[in-house]
């Protein structure tokens, strides 16, 4: 007896591989060893990030995103990445806007939470210079990774149903075998490449996260290669004694980074704030090509990387006043609110 | 009447609306802006042992002050626990959440909620950010209040992309559709007043205006015919007290400073 489909989402289905292709895949590429894998920004997007590319980034929204490496991206011009917008808001502007994401799967995306729809990137997908290629719901593409991660080729959930979110997306709906309600099935996704920032993480890959973990835990062993930044790289002996923090395990860790404040202008809970009067200079000039342009110019091309990227955009003194609002000591700015 | 305030605007009528529909003891599954504010506003009046739950991890925080993004630390402020999406979204479809609480681009007669795109999808006039988690919510939970600004082309017949399920095109229609029982829209609150579905049409259905709106206010901001209860009651204004717990939730007034 075969499962009945009773409904066919039309929506591109990306970065789905039969689960014993990839499970070929894991075999002859990733290591099992606990070896060195520090490197820079620079390098490790030369070397893990591709043109074409379907490409995921960790945290959500505008917290704990891998800012240093989004900069980097855009400083050697990657071109037709594949972007999961798996919530994604200020990575997913910038990269469309600069140019290098071209399509985009899109839980969440086009908007700057709070703060209002994103000028750049919503400009891109009204003019069709960025391709939307599906719909899906926030758990939805959760728990493609979920599947991904589980080596199996969908996990049955019961969201979406009814929706044009789901005719838009690659899922499909099936009887379910046992109540015999129809259940939606989504794919497993396995990004090429996703990167993260953590607080922590060991030589060897080993991060841990402060806080919420979001959908880190699902998406770094659904992908196929994992790009770890961190606040401070810790000795392995610092993971020893909280192994149970450990959310990212190193096999599943090609490279690794120290970039401190690697999530300016977002936000690091624990940590620093975001950066809302660098954020609202974004949403401002981003209004216009010419503006966004100009901004990469200034805050991209025209540095040599992140370090001075964060005297640019106010030094030491900018990002202690960060680290203060995030304690409750000073008062947090909103440029772009219109409240009194 | 001493302790209403003489004056308020809509946003504030509207995050008094929404919280006090939140009963105490029960949970809530909230993003930012209005929701958060309603629900940290009914927490700290009527339902002090509300569980406030946000998408992307916090569970039970006792929120300081608005959080502008869903994943913000005060998201998991003094916390029972700082987990993550796939542990609260099962959550959600496991049966542990009593309330969605959502913004909406558009909204038609069955509670249906588009926030995807305006006009063709392949080709949008405007291009909005997406479900989100908002089609979680809106399949997997018992109770879902919506709120926003009404006008013609907010309140309309039927929506160009059904982003988050209503009550579809009519009744069983998400039961058919394999979407948990007993789950969908509950309230619509707007500017001018709070909307719940008829039995058994599940057609949104006009129960309390705002203090000085009318029911024509209601059809004059609506593109169809709004069914209207036989005893439309009138929503209470903010009390003083109300309007001081808003403040304190969102100093800065980004939310309700609009």
């Amino acid at each position: 007896m075969s499962i009945e489909i009773l409904q066919e989402g039309s929506g591109e289905l990306i970065g789905w591989h039969d689960p014993d292709e990839n499970r070929r895949w894991v075999l002859e590429n990733k290591t099992r060893d606990l070896r060195d894998k520090r490197t820079t920004v620079k390098e490790a997007v030369a070397t893990f990030v591709r043109d074409g590319d379907f490409i995921a980034f960790g945290g959500f929204g505008h917290v704990r995103v891998p800012m240093s490496a989004v900069y980097e991206i855009i400083r050697q011009r990657k071109r037709n990445l594949v972007m999961a917008g798996k919530t994604g808001v200020h990575d997913a502007d910038l990269l469309i806007a600069a140019g290098c994401v071209n399509k985009i799967d899109v839980a969440y995306a086009f908007g700057h939470e709070l703060r209002g729809l994103s000028p750049a990137s919503r400009r891109a997908a009204e003019s069709g210079q960025c391709q939307v290629i599906g719909e899906i719901s926030n758990a939805g593409y959760q728990w493609r990774f979920l599947a991904a991660m589980m080596g199996v080729p969908f996990i049955p959930a019961r969201t979406m149903l009814g929706s044009d979110t789901l005719k838009h997306s690659p899922c499909k709906v099936v009887t379910d075998p046992w109540s015999g309600k129809p259940v939606c099935l989504v794919p497993a996704a396995y990004p090429d490449v996703a990167l993260f920032h953590v607080p922590r993480c060991d030589r060897y890959g080993n991060a841990q996260i402060d806080g919420i973990l979001v959908e880190d835990f699902e998406l770094c062993r659904a992908s196929r290669r994992v790009i770890i930044t961190a606040e401070e790289v810790v000795e392995h002996e610092v993971i020893w004694e909280e192994p149970c923090r450990t959310a990212i395990p190193f096999y599943v860790v090609d490279a690794v980074c120290e970039v401190p404040f690697g999530a300016h202008p977002t936000h690091m809970p624990y940590a620093y704030f975001f950066d809302e009067e660098h954020i609202a200079e974004w949403l401002d000039v981003s209004q216009t090509p010419e503006g966004a342009e100009a901004y990469f110019e200034k805050y991209v091309f025209g540095v040599p990387d992140f370090e001075a990227y964060l005297e640019r955009v106010g030094g030491v003194r900018k990002l202690n006043y960060l680290k203060q609002v995030e304690q409750f000591k000073a008062p947090m700015k909103v440029p772009w609110s219109k409240g009194k | 009447m001493a302790e209403q305030a003489t004056t308020f605007t809509p946003t504030e009528l509207m995050a008094c609306v929404a919280a006090r529909l939140l009963a105490d003891k029960r949970s809530v599954l909230v993003g930012t802006g209005l929701p958060v504010i309603a629900a940290v506003l009914a927490q700290r009046t009527h339902a002090p042992h509300l569980l406030i739950i946000f998408e992307a991890g916090g569970i039970g925080p006792l929120v300081p002050v608005i959080p502008i993004s869903v994943g913000q630390s005060p998201t998991f402020y003094h916390a029972s626990a700082a987990s993550s999406m796939h542990d609260v979204l099962s959550a959600c479809q496991a049966g542990y959440v009593d309330y969605g609480f959502l913004g909406a681009a558009m909204i038609d007669t069955y509670g249906n909620i588009n926030t995807t795109v305006i006009g063709d999808w392949a080709r949008p006039t405007v291009r909005l950010p997406g479900s989100g988690g908002a089609n979680d919510v809106g399949s997997l939970c018992p109770r879902t209040i919506i709120i926003l600004r009404q006008d013609k082309r907010r309140f309309v017949e039927k929506v160009d992309f059904i982003t988050t399920p209503g009550y579809l095109d009519g009744p069983g229609a998400r039961e058919r559709a394999g979407l948990p029982e007993d789950t969908g829209p509950y309230r619509v609150i707007t500017q001018l007043g709070v909307y719940g579905f008829a039995e058994p049409t599940k057609r949104l259905k006009l129960v309390a205006l705002h203090p000085g709106v009318t029911v024509d206010d209601v059809q004059a901001n609506s593109s169809f015919e709004v069914l209207v209860a036989e005893d439309v009651a009138t929503t209470e204004p903010p009390t003083a007290m109300e309007r001081r717990l808003l403040r304190e939730i969102d100093p800065a007034g980004i939310v309700i400073g609009k």
